[in-house]
This record gives structure tokens, C-alpha cells and sequence, in this order.
């Protein structure tokens, strides 16, 4: 008789679950301080949009040439520029970091320029510790000395046309702002922490407390016992989510242009996968530092660094490229990255639909493999 | 009556997780009888939960059959699951519950609904006396009253068969008393009660009992049949002048004695033959001495089917010089508390508490669970800093020297705190290590203890995976690698074997004869009857001090002329309560 499901014992479980999760502090901690957090970490503190950058100047020519390139770089808006006087202070600022680069303007300056094309008469210096803000900086006094000789030119009638005239439009995200494209991923790592992690330690404590030897010792079916493992933490996932959405659109301006519903159902198919991923590792190791930490390695840091969150998969290496074919929120942060910024491209939607359902059979599968109705 | 479960030639194996498998239950065969509480008795490892595992269907045979009502509990579990209330260790309740949330989930889980439910949970909360406390989180209960509301969860459903896996482990005498009756009253309603423990004394109250070790039955009957081969082989010595200790020891070197232990004041034996009493004159126990039979014990019975427990010296005693105190301090006060008072917010958990402990003297600190009597203990060996008062040992303060206190006292934890990873050689290393042993010392030590306690053949096992009894000894050993005049035990014999608790004790024993000086906090009545004084600690207060002899007589009465330990633990608890 106790074989068929029962609604009310599925529900009194439920019900348990929920208060425990409510008056544990930890649980709400995760499910939404947490995210909170991580979404202004990802939203300010991570920027790898172009800022700008100090950078000392250190001129020894005094032509007019000279100070009217000096004036060209200080017209610069990613530039900020601070003259310095001497050699020995340039290396000094340069190695306590005040300064991302340096600018010098040797005093064959003007000699250079009148004799050639003005090649190696400015020398930038750059700090290679940091090769990001290095490349940065040369590109960008690179980009200003150009257009500097192309002026130059201009002014002593030397005439130059330009073959291509180019026009930059970036669709989808015109200002290119890197929170727009960072937030939506963030949303994934968010449902990976509380998905996984937190699924993770629910039936290893459990095992822990010994209570789920008094549970497996009542008529529960297996059934009952992972949909209430399952369900409480959906919607709380679910809750959490909507809760980063709303941050994100009201707070930190986010353009949100899809629907809800595709956004509800993309998440209900990427939550298959981490709850099945933390229940399954919970029910494996039966030891809740165990499950955390494993999905911590496992399921979390693969999500950020693999995940196409922060790090595009395009500039990954081939074996990378592949491993990433498995990591579930690589779909799901493509789907919200589309849904976010364009609104709804169903070739990509379905794509990764597919994906993560085929991601949400196997862990759910499994799942249901290892747990048993007894202790053996 | 008709048979309720039947186990035959029952064996269970488990694969560990490197390879080797180790037997849980080796060919039983045991029957329990319909309407009976059955007690399924031994040391932690013997195979008691594992024997209940069986029953309740959560385990499959590895050979062998068992029948519960007629049904295979593995195949026929959700039909049997109905009938079965199982209580696992720790009670299986969720303490981030309350009382009725508890209740309720469990209620829902087990079909008890409507009319039914509300009628049940009336007799159930009147019946545990948790009517007041619905509202309260589990986790908030004491000791006792979780393993109420475990039980009352476990009976809803009214089920024929109930399975109870150590209900009264870590629980104090008043609580298990009170167990007691509860289960009584449901085994005389026609439920079939099966109890294991750990404790001998509290089975003997079932109607019948299985005696496990190792994974075996060595007896099976009621109590008293399982008492009565004992009949003529007990005995006291009364009236001893002298140290009872030595008398103890001499006794245990006799050839017809098999087991001894020190009650009180007398020292109690047992012998291989009825009627075979060893020459009083030979131990040297005083003139006035004599030998008095006494009841058996199931102990008695256990002890002697494992073939009995002669430990009369203690090789460790005999590796260490006797102490010498120096001269500034005072041999009547080694340890000594002066209105010892600690407050955790405005909870006062020791309460002005004052004693002071003579050299070589053994010190029990009982008290029932949460009564304060960890607090003071820790206070006293320097884990806790006091509120107010002083913790003295060897005249000095803990409060304000506590490391040079510390290289005077060895500590030895509820459940021995060793490194489970580090080697038993590895544990002794560290041990010896932190205590500033070097060089060659530190090698002829280790040495030495390997020799006391027998680790030879354990040197390279991991101490997680080591048997209880062997876990004891090894923390002995790493407790006194520094010759400490002081030892603290917390609880040390938590789940051991009797076997393993006698040759602990004639340690303990032998270390008191060269005059260290031992501090102990105990569950067990027995063990506390082989103090010299015995403070009892109730709701953070010392409500009595004295010999177990003075506590037992301060409670005499016309109804119980002659009270053992427990009886004397309850009143005064209970009297301490009526002020």
C-alpha cells in the first residue's frame, strides 16, 4: 500500500524542508545575500571595459612640435597625463605603480620628425607585470600618434586620404558596457551556488543528523523523497533569481529586452542540471564538507571560468572548447546573455534548450541511480 | 506468546572501501517473543545496530534469513515499514523543528491522520510530558527529553514492533529511568520492544537478553537464568583496613579469581567455581575483613563468558616513579576549586562550586546531562576560563599561568581525541612531541608505552580505524607520555567493552598507589564506585560530596534499606529539585 506516491506525505516533506531552509541562517545567507553580492562584485568590480588609464609623460624636446603633440595627449579622455621631470622619477613611480606607462619625448624629438617619418622618436613604456593594462596603453598612444601625424600632415597640406573610413556600431550592446554582458552571466553562477551548492549539503545532513535513517525507516518512496529535495530548492532558486533580475534592471540599469517565460523556462531546464549535480554529490559522499566542496570544484569554479561568463569560449583552446561542451552553464549563460541584450533568437534558445535538457536527464538519471530506499 | 521475529544462522558483511571487508554479524540465530522487551546488549561494535538495521529493513542479509511477522523486512519493507517504529542513534529528529512540527512531519509520513492523529498526539504528549514544550525546537530540548520526543515519534502509527538503537546512551540515570517506564507500559499494551545498549545494568530489567560481542550472541535467556550460572561466585570483602586498592590488585592475582572491581569501600569478586573463595589471608585486607556472598550481576555473567578479566597490575603504574609533590604544595589540596563560577550570558552553568582534591585521591564529578559538571571540569583542567572563583592545580592558578599548569595534568577526552588520519606510531610521536619530549627520551617513552598497552601490531593503522578498546588505551598512553601528577578523564570509557573498562580501571587504580592525583566524569554508577569521593553536580550546584558510600547511606530509607548508586544519584537529584 505504501508503494504509490503520496501527495501529503510529498507535501509534509516539502514543508519541512522549507522550514528548515527559513530558519537557517546560512540557507538565506546563500540564496540571497549572496547573489546580491555577487552581482555588484561582477557589476563594478569586474570592469573589462577601457578606463582611464594614468600615464606620466616625460618630455626632453622643447620644438613646438613636441608640446603640441604633448597637448594632442592631453586632450585625450583615456588618458590621464602626468608630466615628470627627470629619468630617475619615471622608474620610481613606474615600479610603486602610480603610473600604468610612460610617455617619453626624447630631445631628437623634433630632429626625427622633420628627418623621416618620425619613426623612434617616441618611446612608450609600458608594465609587462600587467599585460592587459599594457596592451592597453600601447594601443592606445599608438592610436593618438597616428592620428597626430595624419593632422600634422594635414596642416603642411600634405593631402592623405584615408582608404576605409571606419565607423564603429556595436549592436546589442551599443555603449559596450561590460556589465551588461557580465550581469546576465552572473546570474548563472548565482543559480550554480544555490542549485548546487546548497542541494549539495541538504541530504548529507541528513546523513549526518541520522535522520535519514529515521526517514528511510518510515513509508516515504524514493519519489517523494527526491522531489522534496528537489522542489523547496527550485523555488527558491527561482526566487533568487527573479530577485538578481530586479537588482539588475533597477539598480544597475541592465536592459532586460526578452520575455519572462522564456527566461522561466531556460532557468527551469539549467536548474535540472544543478539540483541534480548537488543532489546526486550529496548523496554520493553523505558529508556535507565533502559535497561542498567538491561542487564548489566541480560545479561552480567550471561555471565562472568555463561558463563563457567572464572568459569568452571563442578565444579558449581546443581542448578547453570541448570540455566546456559538458558545463551546463555555458548554455544557460549564453541563453540569458541572449535574452538580456537581444531579446529572443530561437535558433540559440533552442540549441541550448537541448542542451541542457539532455544535462538535466543525466544528472537527474544518475541521481536517481544512486539513491536507494535503504542503507545498503 | 508467538514468535514476533526469528533470525537464523544471520550473517552480514560490509566491504570497506579499501578491499577488505569486515563481519558485522557472524551466523545469529535468535528468537523474540511477541509482547516482550527484548535486550540486545554489548559494547559499541558487537553488532547491535546492525542486528536492528536488519529488522527494520534497511540492510540485506549477507547470509542467513530473518523474519519479521512472518516477512522478509529487505524484500517485504514497504508493507512491514507500517508496522515497524525504528529509532536510529541520535533519535532521527530535526532540530530546527519544533516539538509539533516534529510530530506532525512524522505523523504525515506515517498515515496518521485526522481524528486518529489528534487523538494520538494527546496521549503521546501527556504520555512524555512534552505537552508544555510543543513550541520548543528540538534542538533546545535536553538529552532526556529529545529521546522522548524520539520515541513518541517513532510510536505514532502505533506500531507492532519497535526497534530502539541505544535510547539511553549519553542520557543520565534520572532520563533512562523514566524511558524505562514509558517502554514497559507499551511492552505490557502487546508491543514487541527490542532495546540496545551499552550499559548492563539497564538490561537488566528486559524480559529477556542477548548478550553480543563481536558480532556474536554469547547468551541468550532472561536475566535472571543468565544470572544464575553466576550463583555462589560473587563476593564482597567488607571491612578492609588498608588501601582497598591493594587488596584489589592481590585478589585479581589469586588463581580462582576472575574478576574484580572496587565498590565503595569493599572490593567486589568473582570466582571460576561456586563456592571457591580465595585465602582472605593472602590479600592482607585487615583482620577485620571478611567475605560475604553477594547477588550476581549480569555483568558477572558477561565477563566471565569472555573469559573473564584478570588485570592486576598495571604495567603502566609500574613505568612511572612515584609523585613526589614539592614542598610548597599542599598534598590535601592538589586540585582545588574555590567558589568556581562560570556564566554563559545569564546562564549560570557552574554555580560557586568549592572542593579540594588529596594527593593520589580519585575524584568523580557526576551529575546529570547539562548539570554543569562538564563546565567545572573543564574550568579545572584550563579549557574554560571561570566567571569567577579560582581553578587551582598544584596550588597554581589556571587563570593566570595556565600552560605551566598544563605540562603538569594529562587530559584524556569523551571519546579520546586522537588524529583518525596520523598512525597510532604518528599519534604517539605528536603526543609525545607537544608535551617537549626529544631525542632518546622521547624515543624510550614511546617505547615503553607500546609495551604497556600492547600497540605493537596497531603501530601502522590509522587511530580512526582502530577497535574502541584499542582507541582507549592509545589515548591513555598519549595523555600521560609527560609522567603528569595530575589526570583528568572525561567520560573515558564512553561504549567500551567490560573487558577493556577493567584493564582501564586497574590503570587508573595503579596510577592512584604512586600518588597521581585523578579527576573523572562519568555516566556509568559503577565507576563511580571506584572513587574515593564523589562530587554530584546538579543545575550548575554541588548538592553532595563524599565517599559513594557516605551518598549511598545519606539515602536510606525504610523502603530501600539497602540503595545502590543510582538509587542514591536519583534522590539526592530529585530532593535537590523539591527545595
Amino acid at each position: 500500500m505504501s508503494k504509490e506516491f503520496s501527495i501529503r506525505r510529498l507535501r509534509a516533506l516539502c514543508k519541512k524542508e522549507m522550514f528548515q531552509i527559513v530558519r537557517d541562517p546560512s540557507s538565506i545567507m546563500i540564496a540571497f545575500i549572496l547573489p546580491v553580492i555577487l552581482l555588484f562584485m561582477m557589476g563594478y568590480a569586474i570592469n573589462l571595459d577601457t578606463s582611464v588609464i594614468r600615464v606620466g609623460i616625460l618630455v626632453q624636446d622643447n620644438g613646438s612640435s613636441a608640446q603640441n603633440f604633448v597637448r594632442t595627449l592631453q586632450a585625450s579622455p583615456t588618458i590621464d597625463l602626468h608630466p615628470i621631470l627627470a629619468q630617475e622619477d619615471l622608474l620610481a613611480e613606474m615600479s610603486n605603480k602610480k603610473l600604468r606607462g610612460a610617455i617619453v619625448i626624447q630631445n631628437d624629438f623634433s630632429t626625427k620628425l622633420l628627418q623621416g617619418n618620425g619613426e623612434g622618436a617616441v618611446q612608450v613604456i609600458t608594465d609587462g607585470a600587467e599585460p592587459n593594462t599594457a596592451n592597453f596603453v600601447t594601443a592606445y598612444i599608438n592610436g593618438i600618434w597616428q592620428s597626430w601625424r595624419m593632422a600634422e600632415k594635414m596642416e603642411k597640406g600634405v593631402v592623405q586620404t584615408t582608404p576605409i573610413d571606419v565607423r564603429i556600431r556595436s549592436w546589442y550592446n551599443p555603449s559596450t558596457i561590460s556589465r551588461n554582458f557580465l550581469i546576465p552571466g552572473t546570474i548563472a553562477i548565482v543559480l550554480t551556488v544555490i542549485g548546487a551548492m546548497l542541494t549539495s549539503m541538504v541530504v548529507a545532513r541528513e546523513w549526518e543528523r541520522g535522520t535519514m535513517e529515521a526517514l528511510l525507516a518510515t513509508p516515504i518512496t524514493k519519489l517523494e523523497l527526491l522531489l522534496s529535495k528537489t522542489i523547496p530548492y527550485y523555488i527558491l532558486s527561482l526566487v533568487a533569481m527573479f530577485l538578481c533580475l530586479i537588482v539588475a534592471v533597477t539598480i544597475m540599469d541592465v536592459p532586460f529586452r526578452g520575455s519572462l517565460m522564456v527566461l522561466w523556462a531556460t532557468s527551469t531546464l539549467f536548474l535540472g542540471c544543478a539540483l541534480g549535480l548537488g543532489l546526486f554529490l550529496s548523496t554520493a559522499t553523505r558529508s556535507q564538507f565533502n559535497a561542498a566542496s567538491i561542487t564548489l570544484i566541480a560545479g561552480f569554479l567550471p561555471s565562472m571560468i568555463m561558463g563563457g561568463i567572464v572568459f569568452e569560449i571563442q578565444s579558449m583552446s581546443g581542448a578547453l572548447k570541448l570540455i566546456t561542451l559538458i558545463i551546463p552553464a555555458r548554455y544557460y549563460a549564453n541563453s540569458l546573455q541572449t535574452i538580456f541584450q537581444t531579446g529572443s533568437v530561437p535558433s540559440i534558445l533552442w540549441t541550448n534548450a537541448m542542451a541542457l535538457t539532455l544535462l538535466m536527464v543525466f544528472w537527474l538519471a544518475l541521481t536517481a541511480k544512486k539513491t536507494k530506499r535503504t542503507l545498503e | 506468546m508467538s514468535v514476533a521475529i526469528e533470525a537464523q544462522n544471520l550473517t552480514k558483511q560490509f566491504q570497506g572501501q579499501t578491499g577488505q571487508s569486515t563481519i558485522a554479524l557472524n551466523g545469529i540465530s535468535v528468537v523474540v517473543q511477541h509482547g516482550s522487551i527484548t535486550g540486545l546488549v554489548g559494547p559499541d561494535g558487537a553488532g547491535k545496530t546492525t542486528l536492528l538495521r536488519l529488522m527494520a529493513g534497511l540492510l540485506q542479509p549477507t547470509i542467513g534469513n530473518i523474519r519479521v511477522l512472518g516477512m522478509e523486512p529487505f524484500k517485504d519493507g514497504d508493507q512491514l515499514r507500517i508496522d515497524i517504529g525504528y529509532m536510529p542513534q541520535k533519535f532521527g529528529l530535526y532540530e530546527d523543528l519544533s516539538v509539533i512540527e516534529n510530530l506532525n512531519l512524522y505523523a504525515d509520513l506515517r498515515n496518521v491522520l485526522g481524528t486518529e492523529r489528534e487523538r494520538l498526539f494527546a496521549q503521546l504528549l501527556a504520555f512524555t510530558d512534552l505537552a508544555r514544550f510543543t513550541k520548543r525546537y528540538a534542538g533546545k530540548l535536553s538529552g532526556g527529553m529529545k529521546q522522548k520526543l524520539g520515541l513518541a515519534c517513532t510510536l505514532l502509527g502505533t506500531p507492532k514492533i519497535l526497534l530502539l538503537d541505544e535510547p539511553g546512551v549519553g542520557v543520565d540515570p534520572i532520563s533512562r529511568r523514566e524511558l524505562w517506564r514509558m517502554v514497559r507500559e507499551l511492552a505490557g499494551g502487546g508491543m514487541t520492544v527490542l532495546w540496545s545498549t551499552s550499559y548492563l545494568d539497564e538490561a537488566e530489567l528486559c524480559d529477556s537478553v542477548c548478550l553480543m560481542s563481536q558480532g556474536q550472541i554469547v547468551a541468550n535467556d532472561t536475566p535472571s537464568a543468565i544470572k544464575s550460572i553466576m550463583q555462589g561466585r560473587c563476593l564482597h570483602i567488607t571491612n578492609i583496613g588498608g588501601n582497598r586498592r591493594n587488596v584489589l590488585m592481590r585478589a585479581l592475582q589469586a588463581p580462582e579469581v576472575i574478576d574484580g572491581v572496587i565498590q565503595g569501600a569493599n572490593v567486589r569478586l568473582v570466582t571460576s567455581i561456586a563456592g571457591q573463595h580465595p585465602n582472605l589471608a593472602s590479600l592482607n585486607a585487615g583482620h577485620a575483613s571478611k567475605l560475604v556472598e553477594t547477588e550476581p550481576r549480569l555483568e558477572d555473567t558477561f565477563i566471565s563468558l569472555l573469559g573473564g578479566a584478570q588485570y592486576a597490575e598495571s604495567a603502566l603504574a609500574a613505568t612511572i616513579p612515584d609523585v613526589v609533590l614539592p614542598s610548597s604544595v599542599d598534598p590535601n589540596s592538589v586540585i582545588e576549586a574555590r567558589q568556581l563560577t562560570k556564566k554563559f550570558g545569564d546562564f549560570t552553568a557552574t554555580d560557586c562550586v568549592s572542593f579540594s582534591v588529596k594527593k593520589g585521591e580519585i575524584f568523580g564529578l557526576l551529575g546529570p546531562n547539562g548539570a554543569g559538571k562538564s563546565t567545572t571540569f573543564k574550568m579545572k583542567c584550563g579549557l574554560l576560563k571561570p566567571t569567577s572563583g579560582q581553578a587551582l592545580v598544584m596550588g597554581i592558578d589556571l587563570k593566570k599561568s595556565p600552560s605551566e599548569a598544563r605540562q603538569r595534568l594529562g587530559y584524556m577526552a569523551q571519546k579520546f581525541s586522537l588524529y583518525g588520519q596520523l598512525s597510532v606510531k604518528n599519534n604517539l610521536i605528536f603526543f609525545s612531541g607537544i608535551y617537549g619530549l626529544t631525542g632518546d627520551r622521547q624515543k624510550n617513552k614511546i617505547q615503553q608505552m607500546i609495551d604497556v598497552f600492547a600497540l605493537g601490531p596497531f603501530l601502522d593503522m590509522y587511530s580512526g580505524q582502530l577497535p574502541l578498546g584499542i582507541k582507549q588505551r592509545l589515548a591513555l598512553a598519549c595523555a600521560m607520555m609527560h609522567n603528569p601528577e595530575l589526570l583528568f578523564l572525561d567520560e573515558p570509557t564512553s561504549g567500551v567493552d567490560p573487558i577493556a573498562r577493567r584493564e582501564f580501571w586497574s590503570h587508573i587504580n595503579g596510577l592512584a598507589n604512586k600518588g597521581v592525583t585523578i579527576m573523572v566524569t562519568t555516566h556509568f554508577m559503577d565507576e563511580a564506585e571506584y572513587c574515593d569521593r564523589i562530587a554530584l553536580v546538579y543545575r550548575g550546584r554541588l548538592i553532595a560530596l563524599g565517599t559513594p558510600d557516605d551518598l549511598k547511606k545519606s539515602v536510606i530509607s525504610n523502603d530501600n534499606p539497602n540503595p545502590t548508586m543510582e538509587d542514591a544519584f536519583i534522590k539526592l537529584v530529585k530532593g535537590a529539585d523539591d527545595e
